[in-house]
């Protein structure tokens, strides 16, 4: 206890400890531990858990943010769920899901294939440049990104340079190609997640295994499904669960980027809450649409895991 | 390990195609940046004389003295915040025996992947009526009411992996529970802690969200928030607002440069049980 300092100080919080807990034995549940989280979870229930309830109420009105509210129980969801804005939201939603999850576990895996079976130099590096796309603000990825995609931008510079003046088009304005477009940004952001995800797990594999495969004479790709897939499961458990969760909630990128446009070809959920609940006075709706992507977010994860799990059984 | 040359090679090319393709929008926006105020590019063009005016004049037109003074007072008090909470409760939540410990934990983790766009709603109206919105305290107190779930979290892991026989020694030498907290774990938890520092202060420099709704006066706008005013507003002026958009970017890429370690740790651990 000399690192606690004065001895007298030491003498008295140890006779002052040994008074305060006659009859307790150790490891009993101790109602301390409620004043220990009640900082952060004060803070939690008054600006998150307490609005999100709240939310639930405001759904079941309809409001238009300023005038009074009238009743209408499950109405916001009925509407919700025939109104062809909203399901095409959720389409998009459902697309950009293959953008920000799928595309990047595939990527991820095939950067792990290429980079685990030597030692690259300059993993360090490239795990750093990799991952920054996760670091950067959305806002000024969407920055980034829309020069990208300009019309006078890089992306056609590098088409017309190659001779494929006929692919050039501004990305983002196009009916059809703006999604894919918002889509590519996401792949962008979440490869190097999953890659640097994967990487790591990939050095837990036994090497062992490795050796077996090498014996029975498997080449690359019979070693990395044989051995590399099955060893990154939970990892790619993990990183759809990230992901999946991004594709659904991003906003910051579509909003700095096309704000959903051209006409509603980037709609999603999101988007679709912001504008109703303050532009277009439909505070109601846009509640109910955030409760059912609520609904939907918690219900993926939690299936997502399940699904691990019981493979895992 | 034995493998082909051609194999190798291969692998070193694939690494490099990724690498070039995680900076290539980066760099756009930098090549941007560096020609004049105002220029009109076209292409894959580089400037012919390299100068940083353009930084000087964004800074100057998107008022980036306002933006950055709200964006440390937002961010640093996030952090300073949600870390004085984070640290005891993940420490009871790690190391104290108490009732409901489970179900408030799980409550306490349900905020990293509820979406905030389902708050924000309720959150904004409330706010409004309080006379809070256009105060920094509209962006401080939710932000840390929604960092504390993983900064708990996140501490919860350190403290439950931290060396049992410390706290007993420390326990037998009669300290109590509030000391062995911040006398015998915090000090040795200091890595974790800048961590945990590192990452809140990123996530709460870098939100947009909040401020959009929250914010509609220029004295506490925020630098992403500015960013993507002085976006709608000038536009068409690429170097210009590529040069803004990375001065929003710059702390967090300086932070990132000295800690990548850190937040590579952070994000990849930190989430892996959300």
């Amino acid at each position: 206890m000399t690192s606690f300092g004065l001895g007298t100080v030491d003498r008295v919080i140890r006779g002052r400890a040994r008074a305060r807990a006659p009859g307790r034995r150790p490891g009993e549940p101790r109602l301390i531990g409620l004043v220990y989280i009640a900082p952060a979870f004060v803070l939690y229930a008054l600006f998150v858990l307490l609005p999100a309830t709240d939310g639930a109420w405001i759904s079941l009105f309809r409001w238009d943010g300023v005038t009074v509210a009238t009743w209408t129980g499950l109405g916001n969801y009925a509407d919700a769920v025939t109104d062809p804005v909203v399901q095409e939201a959720f389409i998009h939603a459902a697309v950009l899901i293959l953008f920000y999850s799928i595309a990047p576990v595939c990527l991820g895996l095939i950067i792990t294939a290429a980079l685990s079976r030597h030692r690259i130099r300059g993993l360090t590096a490239f795990r750093t440049i990799v991952f920054l796309p996760q670091i950067v603000a959305a806002v000024v990825i969407g920055v980034a990104w829309q020069w990208m995609y300009d019309p006078q931008g890089p992306l056609n510079g590098l088409l017309s340079a190659v001779g494929l003046n006929g692919l050039t088009r501004a990305w983002l304005g196009d009916f059809g190609l703006a999604l894919p477009a918002v889509g590519v940004i996401g792949t962008w952001v979440t490869t190097g997640l999953c890659a640097v995800l994967f990487i790591a797990g990939v050095q837990q594999i036994p090497l062992d295994r490795y050796d077996a495969a090498r014996v029975d004479g498997a080449g690359p790709v019979r070693e990395f499904f044989a051995v590399t897939l099955p060893g990154l499961r939970n990892e790619i458990v993990v990183a759809l669960l990230l992901t999946v969760v991004d594709a659904l909630r991003a906003f910051d990128l579509i909003f700095v980027t096309t704000k959903g446009g051209p006409g509603t070809e980037t709609y999603v959920p999101t988007i679709l809450i912001y504008k109703r609940a303050f532009q277009s006075g439909q505070v109601g709706s846009a509640a109910a649409i955030a409760a059912i992507l609520t609904a939907i977010v918690l219900l993926v994860s939690v299936g997502i895991r399940r699904l691990e799990e019981a493979r895992e059984a | 390990m034995i493998t082909s040359r051609g194999e190798r090679s291969l692998s070193y090319a694939i690494a490099l195609l990724f690498a070039v393709a995680a900076l290539a929008p980066l760099a756009g926006i930098l090549i941007a940046a560096l020609h004049p105020p105002g220029a009109l590019l076209s292409g894959i063009s580089l400037p012919e004389t390299l100068s940083l005016d353009t930084f000087g004049t964004a800074w100057d037109e998107a008022k980036f003295s306002t933006l950055m003074t709200s964006s440390v007072i937002v961010s640093v008090s996030v952090v300073v915040i949600t870390t004085l909470a984070s640290i005891p409760a993940g420490y009871a939540f790690g190391v104290i025996r108490f009732p409901f410990s489970n179900v408030l934990f799980y409550v306490l983790i349900a905020g990293i992947i509820i979406p905030f766009e389902a708050v924000i709603i309720p959150l904004y109206y409330s706010f409004r009526q309080i006379g809070l919105t256009n105060t920094y305290w509209a962006l401080i107190l939710p932000q840390a009411g929604l960092q504390v779930c993983f900064g708990t979290f996140w501490m919860r892991a350190f403290f439950r992996a931290a060396p049992g026989e410390l706290v007993e020694a420390a326990r037998i030498d009669g300290a109590t529970t509030w000391q062995v907290l911040w006398r015998v774990l915090v000090p040795i938890g200091r890595p974790a802690i800048f961590t945990l520092v590192v990452l809140v202060f990123t996530w709460s420099w870098n939100d947009f969200l909040l401020a959009l709704v929250m914010i509609s006066d220029d004295a506490h706008r925020t630098a992403p928030l500015g960013l993507s005013v002085f976006k709608s507003r000038y536009g068409l002026d690429v170097p210009s607002v590529s040069a803004a958009a990375i001065l929003v970017a710059l702390p967090i890429l300086v932070l990132y440069v000295f800690a990548q370690r850190q937040f590579i740790r952070g994000v990849l651990s930190g989430s892996i049980k959300a």
